[in-house]
């Protein structure tokens, strides 16, 4: 090296070098900080520390055999920083006896650093060191970072396949090293552990569309296959604002219910008093005036009150439609009870009786009513109402259930979508992968993500 | 503030002293690394060449860490298996001295703490508690020092391997344990990113803006 003073005058630049392994010639993108440069031609992994770039190993593999997506060398901004793609490998996990791999893509930048992407099935990751440790649970299940719980989603033992480019690392094909990822989504934490270090990330789910977009690649990005371990739910937001879009108009439609209880609930078509002295004997029916049922089909409430106390009367009402000759009978006790004993005081029943006659036509009506008592009890007075149009809770809590359909429908599906995310992982839902332990999952999820 | 000046006793250039408290410094001229005596500089030794290095931080940057401004005099450039790292002496505006640290572009910041007791040796991933903030081993470097520039607070040169323990927290606070001295050294802070710093008077980089 001819550099004669630490700081050297002049900017950094980029550098061209020749591989000692082929001749071919090799770009560095990182300055300084490459550690490890990788020949796209020949595959030897050289020393990008050591002035003569000494060759640390070399693999077979076609340069073909593993073409990056995004080239090295396209710059795109994440998150409004510019970043140089310097460096690609391919990673391997095996799982059963099946191998499965990803992609990494190592990002530059000469002031902001080093940033990661990591590309799976079509589903991509941008990923960046942790710079405090998470709080990881005693059994390692879950942890927290940042007031969020993440879950475990796998643990797995990953090797280095492939690599081309630059790394601010000693990075070697064959290299493995223990992962565990933790998902919030639509983030994961994820530790690396050598054995003797332990790095941790964070990466936030990307589609190939917004990398496309922010590498301005051409073509389509890869369709994403199947759900990622921490791909955001498309239906989680939308089950959050179906439920307090369904409590509004549960809200409403109370309010409207109350509203209509004021409204119309006080068209009273006939009051009357009556008494009925149970001594008498004989014969004790009667029918009461004409009143006048108006509107359309609609309820009837009838209401007895009885100046009954710790007794009884029983009344057998018949309301007579008298156009048609149409009858309704029905029987309505009044019975009130009260006194005192060991336990202080007590009592049962009530003054007053309600019942609704549905849908009553309207016409020209009138009451045939025969009360009965105990025959000593003597004179007991009694008040029938009759009111007309009484709003019936029944149609409101049709109403309602209509209402809960969609969000039902809708926290289904995304019920569905959590279970074949967590049908994936090593460490599933509790166990037995049913859509109800799914949904124990989905709820931690809102928890979690309330704590924000 | 009155800067002191001396001569380089190896090529008589004036040597500025940006810091009252600066022990060692390094001749801009012929590279002589030179001790600050009571009486005047010696020279000790020279700055060899410097490992492939590309920080953008450069001595007189300006940056901001806390409730300080801070100004770069001097740094040490470290080696080790996977590279090489910086760290940054500075002064800030009440005059105390600390260290910024760039290592592949992680930056940290930290300064001296007194009066704690430290581990001989440890492990990955062991605890330890200073100042009410527990920090977990998170890695233990052999490096061994490969070039200073500017002013320091000590004398730095001439030093075989040296071991050193960084360790982070729960909460983006950091400390390092530097057993080149004995008792080693023990340094607390946080970590950092670029933006946060607002550094000016930065190295440009070819090909960015």
């Amino acid at each position: 090296m001819s550099t004669v003073g630490p700081t050297p005058a002049g900017a950094p630049h980029v550098k061209s070098l020749n591989c000692p392994g082929c001749g071919a010639s090799l770009t560095v993108r990182s300055f300084g900080n490459a550690v490890t440069i990788i020949c796209e031609s020949c595959h030897s992994v050289l020393d990008a520390q050591d002035p003569k770039l000494r060759i640390l190993q070399q693999f077979h593999a076609a340069t073909s055999e593993d073409p990056p997506l995004i080239p090295l060398g396209t710059r795109g901004a994440i998150r409004g920083v510019l970043y140089e793609v310097i460096g690609f490998q391919r990673r391997t996990i095996q799982v059963e006896g099946i191998s499965y791999s990803w992609h990494e893509y190592v990002l530059f930048n000469p002031t902001k650093g080093f940033r990661y992407l990591t590309e799976y099935d079509g589903h991509w990751n941008d990923v960046s060191i942790l710079r405090a440790l998470p709080d990881v649970s005693a059994g390692e299940a879950t942890l927290r970072y940042l007031g969020e719980t993440y879950r475990l989603f796998q643990t797995a033992d990953a090797a280095t396949a492939f690599v081309l480019g630059e790394f601010p690392w000693q990075v070697r094909v064959g290299e493995v090293v223990r992962f565990s990822d933790y998902t919030s989504p639509p983030r994961v934490i994820s530790s690396e552990s050598t054995g003797t270090e332990i790095t941790w990330s964070i990466g936030e789910y990307l589609t190939g569309r917004d990398i496309w977009k922010a590498f301005k690649l051409s073509g389509e990005p890869p369709a994403p296959i199947g759900i990622y371990e921490n791909q955001p739910s498309p239906l989680s937001a939308s089950v959050k604002s179906v439920w307090s879009l369904t409590g509004v108009f549960l809200l409403l439609l109370l309010s409207l219910a109350v509203g209509v209880y004021w409204m119309e609930g006080d068209e009273q078509t006939f009051e009357q008093t009556f008494e009925f002295n149970t001594s008498a004997g004989g014969e004790a029916s009667f029918v009461t005036d004409m009143f006048q049922l108006k509107g359309r089909t609609s309820d009837v409430e009838l209401t007895t009150s009885a100046g009954v106390d710790n007794d009884w009367i029983y009344l057998n009402y018949t309301l007579i439609n008298q156009d048609t000759g149409h009858a309704y009978d029905f029987g309505r006790e009044v019975s009130y009870y009260h006194g005192y004993d060991s336990d202080g005081s007590w009592s049962e029943g009530h003054t007053t009786n309600s019942v609704t006659i549905p849908s009553v036509p309207p016409g020209n009506y009138y009451l045939r009513i025969e009360p009965e008592s105990d025959p000593n009890r003597g004179l007991i007075r009694y008040v029938v109402t009759v009111k007309r149009d009484v709003p019936q809770a029944s149609f409101f809590g049709l109403a309602a259930l209509a209402l809960l359909v969609p969000a039902g429908l809708i926290t289904w599906r995304s019920l569905n979508f959590e279970h074949l995310r967590w049908a994936e992982s090593d460490y599933g839902s509790s166990g037995d992968g049913s859509l109800l332990s799914t949904a124990g999952t989905i709820m931690d999820s809102f928890k979690s993500g309330d704590d924000e | 503030m009155t800067q002191a000046t001396a001569n380089c006793p190896n090529c008589g250039a004036t040597i500025t002293f940006r810091w009252s408290g600066s022990v060692q410094t390094v001749c801009d001229f012929c590279r002589s690394i030179l001790i600050r005596t009571d009486l005047d500089l010696q020279k000790v030794g020279q700055v060899a060449d410097l490992p492939l290095n590309s920080s953008p931080i450069q001595i007189g940057t300006d940056g901001i860490f806390g409730r300080h401004s801070f100004s770069v005099i001097g740094r040490i450039i470290y080696q080790y298996d996977q590279g090489n790292w910086n760290e940054w002496h500075f002064i800030t505006n009440d005059g105390t001295s600390g260290w910024l640290s760039d290592a592949q572009l992680n930056y940290a910041v930290t300064f001296p703490a007194q009066g704690q007791k430290l581990p001989s040796e440890c492990k990955v991933g062991q605890q330890y508690t200073w100042n009410n903030e527990t920090y977990l081993v998170s890695t233990i470097t052999k490096a061994h020092y490969c070039g200073v520039e500017g002013e320091l607070p000590f004398q730095y040169w001439d030093k075989s391997d040296v071991v050193f323990i960084d360790l982070l927290s729960h909460s983006e606070k950091v400390a390092t344990i530097d057993y080149s001295e004995d008792p080693p050294l023990l340094f607390l802070g946080g970590a950092v990113g670029f933006e946060d710093l607002k550094l000016k008077n930065l190295r440009s980089f070819e090909g960015w803006s």
